[in-house]
């Protein structure tokens, strides 16, 4: 942590939260809003001469709130930057201004109670996240009586408790009595590998954790009855197998079974309800402490910071990344990596080597000046366009030189190829590269080239239903074999006609999909999706076909087991489609797309009614 | 590049991974009777060294101008197959991928034949677009020399030093008033057993 500090090439913006993101790899702009601290980071020596006079008190976050900080406060001591902070929260307040005495005691002057927050901006190449994680809150899982019973405590709170900084000094002592306790029973995976409250994944660290707090119990307080309650033992890295059986040397007692119910005895000792798994009968045991062996889980804020990057998350709710076994620091997005619990449970040890790795590939990107990119962008026809502005009005990325009556030119350098403006234009204008009208309407024909009515033509994005497809087919989920996916950068790039042309050929089902709303990886183009969409979904059903033949659906790239379903469904859905229904829209379709040419006679008329 | 498109057309076993449900050889002769294809034949892994030569010797020997392969899905390998057409001075863009085992063999594993005729049909569509693709050139960006970190745990502190190490900035973006996060919370840390902090 010092070393940060001290580092030359390192701006530590404490109390600061991420606002805004901008730009694209190699070029992300950046604001920040940094909260007013109050107290003059370079400035305070952590004297404490302020805090002997601050007369109001707040719970202590650092310690779970066992115990009480004052408003002005150092975290810990050996915290990094080395100043103190003033909650504002808990102290008197500055506007009007009800005490002061901290300014006043401070000789450096280094407290200003007028600080504002303020924004720093800031252009990085690439971005590293590093949200971490929380500990599973155990308050909902009542069976344990965490909160209700005095003595039920969390792993964390057993951290503090043995912490040498800790509220008691570093002794392990009951909270109903403050008497140091002739037995501790940590119960393990609360709030991982369970239905209901909690989590449906292992928590990872808390079965080491438990070992490590055995071996800390046994060498400092010998005498304790140390007995550890469990499903499984997951002690899987280097030297942690060891470590388990100097814990069993030690005399702690490892017992195969969750209790069921923790209750309270009246000296507020606990018992515990348990099936023994190993011995097949449910037993009763006593306790004096009773620590609960909390899981991990993602950081509800840092989903903020998700939606903000238009990153994904795995269905538990931790960060996804690009390839779970070839990329797995890389995000969806370009130039963003992950480090540590944000990603997934870990210890220090892969947290250290995930945060190494995160580094490496950010510096990997950084190191030549220069990166290259998909050319993945479009051209305008001048020949074709008519000068109406559209293009610009759909772009996300506002990438188009156009003003009223002049044509509309690409600006290369902010176009992110999502193809949107190309499937908004009515003049066939534009043509993005690598996915032209062309090469798209190719593909839906050679789709449909043979038994077209055993065909679903799908749609999908190549950041999110693409991926669900890969991830279902990792996953060997099954699905009926008449699909044939016809890949696009995103959704918003699926033009009406190549729906119409997939119908006209007789395909009975047609489905677009993209990402989730929050996840279009072009802001918001898989908005016009939906508005292309609904508009055909009516057009449809005017020409007297029916809209449920064309679906839109969203999945994202962890969800193959969606994917999955959608076929199915699509399969069901492409067996209520008669022959005579597919003729019936070929032959709807003809007239519509291909309408005879008026004959010159009748042309001639129309003109004299019109004048 | 000649007018006139000669797609070639590469069937990957993957193994098992693909061969052991879809009939490739069956594929691989459904190519040769496309519109423009002048070549094709199956690889028994299409991104090993060998495959990639195998590309290469084809593209050679029978003028090809357009590549199929028909593989596994694009994000996983297509950077490989444009990098493996770079080196014989065709250019990357002329590649366009069937994913005949995300997307088909690993999917449809119990119905072979189904999954032969669906592989056949993703061969057509991706003939049907590499004939009609152009060659490109890669766009380049600077890349500004700094990162920023979010987060200032155990894993932020980790990155932000490991990057700011190289010489590069590094903003290190931290909620709470302090570094640490979690870990700096923990008394003692195994396999060590020494202070968190």
């Amino acid at each position: 942590m010092a070393d940060v500090g001290r580092h030359p090439n390192i701006e530590l913006l404490t109390l600061s939260e991420v606002k805004e993101v901008s730009g694209h790899v190699g070029n992300f702009r950046v604001k920040v809003k940094r909260h007013a601290r109050y107290v003059d980071e370079k400035e305070c020596t952590a004297c404490g001469d302020c805090v002997e006079v601050c007369p109001q008190v707040g719970p202590d976050e650092f310690n779970f709130g066992l115990v009480h900080r004052h408003a002005i406060y150092q975290p810990f001591p050996q915290a990094i930057p080395a100043a103190f902070v003033l909650d504002m929260e808990t102290c008197l307040g500055n506007n009007p201004r009800a005490c002061g005495k901290c300014a006043e005691a401070c000789e450096k002057h280094c407290i200003n109670l007028d600080a504002v927050d303020s924004d720093v901006e800031f252009t990085v190449g690439t971005i590293v996240i590093a949200t971490g994680m929380e500990p599973f809150d155990p308050l909902g899982m009542t069976e344990y009586g965490y909160g209700r019973m005095k003595n039920v405590i969390t792993a964390m709170e057993f951290e503090r408790l043995a912490s040498s900084g800790g509220p008691t000094g570093g002794d392990i002592r009951r909270f109903s009595d403050g008497k140091t306790p002739k037995s501790i029973a940590f119960i393990q995976c609360v709030g991982s590998r369970c239905e209901g409250p909690g989590n449906s994944y292992c928590g990872n660290i808390c079965c080491m954790n438990t070992i490590k707090d055995t071996l800390l119990l046994k060498d400092h307080w010998p005498e304790i009855d140390v007995t550890v309650y469990y499903i499984d033992l997951r002690a899987f890295g280097k030297g942690f197998e060891e470590m388990l059986k100097r814990s069993r040397q030690l005399g702690v007692r490892y017992i195969r079974g969750i209790p069921g119910e923790v209750e309270e005895n009246e000296d507020q000792s606990l018992t515990l309800h348990v099936e023994n798994t190993e011995t097949g009968l449910v037993e009763q045991h006593q306790a004096d402490m009773v620590v609960l062996a909390t899981g991990v889980q993602p950081r509800a804020e840092a989903h903020d910071l998700n939606k903000l990057l238009s990153l994904q998350l795995h269905p538990e709710g931790f960060l996804l990344e690009a390839h779970p076994k070839l990329q797995p620091v890389d995000s969806p997005v370009r130039g963003i990596f992950y480090a540590g619990c944000a990603e997934g449970p870990k210890d220090i040890k892969e947290t250290v080597t995930q945060a190494s790795a995160a580094a490496g590939r950010a510096v990997r990107l950084m190191s030549q000046g220069e990166i290259a990119a998909d050319p993945y962008t479009v051209e305008v026809n001048e020949d074709k366009c008519k000068a109406c502005g559209l293009c610009l009005k759909v772009c996300p990325y506002g990438a188009f030189e156009w003003e009223k009556g002049a044509k509309a030119e690409p600006i290369e350098a902010l176009c992110a190829g999502c193809g949107t403006c190309a499937a908004e234009c009515r003049f066939e204008a534009i043509t993005p590269h690598q996915f032209s009208d062309a090469q798209i309407v190719a593909q839906v024909e050679a789709s449909l080239s043979q038994d077209p009515e055993q065909k679903a033509v799908v749609f999908a994005c190549n950041w999110c239903s693409y991926a669900a497809a890969d991830t279902a087919g990792v996953s060997r989920f099954q699905y009926p074999a008449n699909q044939v996916l016809i890949r696009t950068m995103c959704s918003g790039r699926v033009d009406e006609k190549f729906i119409l042309r997939a119908f006209e050929l007789g395909a009975p089902i047609v489905l677009v999909s993209g990402c989730h709303f929050v996840d279009c990886h072009y802001i918001d183009a898989n908005r016009q999706t939906v508005r292309r969409v609904e508009k055909l979904w009516d057009k449809l059903e005017s020409w007297g076909i029916r809209p449920a033949r064309l679906q839109l659906e969203w999945i994202s790239s962890a969800q193959g087991q969606r994917f999955q379903k959608t076929m199915e469904e699509l399969e069901r859905l492409r067996r209520e489609v008669t022959p005579r229904e597919i003729a019936h829209t070929r032959r709807i379709l003809k007239q519509k797309l291909h309408p005879p040419k008026p004959k010159k006679q009748a042309r001639r008329k129309g003109v004299a009614a019109h004048a | 590049m000649p007018d006139t498109p000669r797609i070639g057309v590469f069937i990957c076993h993957c193994g098992t991974n693909i061969a052991g449900t879809v009939d490739v050889e069956k594929v691989a002769e459904f190519a040769r009777s496309l519109d423009n294809v002048a070549f094709a034949e199956t690889s028994k892994y299409a991104c090993s060294d060998p495959g990639q030569q195998a590309i290469q010797k084809a593209v050679a020997e029978h003028r090809l101008n357009r590549i199929v392969v028909a593989a596994c899905s694009p994000r996983m390998h297509e950077p490989t197959f444009r990098a493996c057409l770079a080196q014989v001075d065709l250019n990357p863009f002329v590649l366009e991928m069937a994913n005949i085992r995300e997307g088909c063999s690993w999917v449809h594993l119990r119905e072979p034949a189904l999954a032969t005729s669906k592989a056949c049909d993703l061969v057509r569509m991706a003939a049907a677009k590499a004939r009609l693709l152009e060659p490109l050139s890669v766009r380049k960006y600077p890349v500004k020399r700094a990162a920023m970190v979010v987060g200032g745990g155990i894993a932020g502190i980790q990155a932000a030093l490991d990057i700011a190490d190289t010489g590069a900035m590094v903003y290190l973006v931290e909620r709470g008033p302090c570094l640490g996060g979690t870990m700096a919370q923990l008394n003692k840390t195994y396999p060590t057993m020494d202070c968190a902090i």
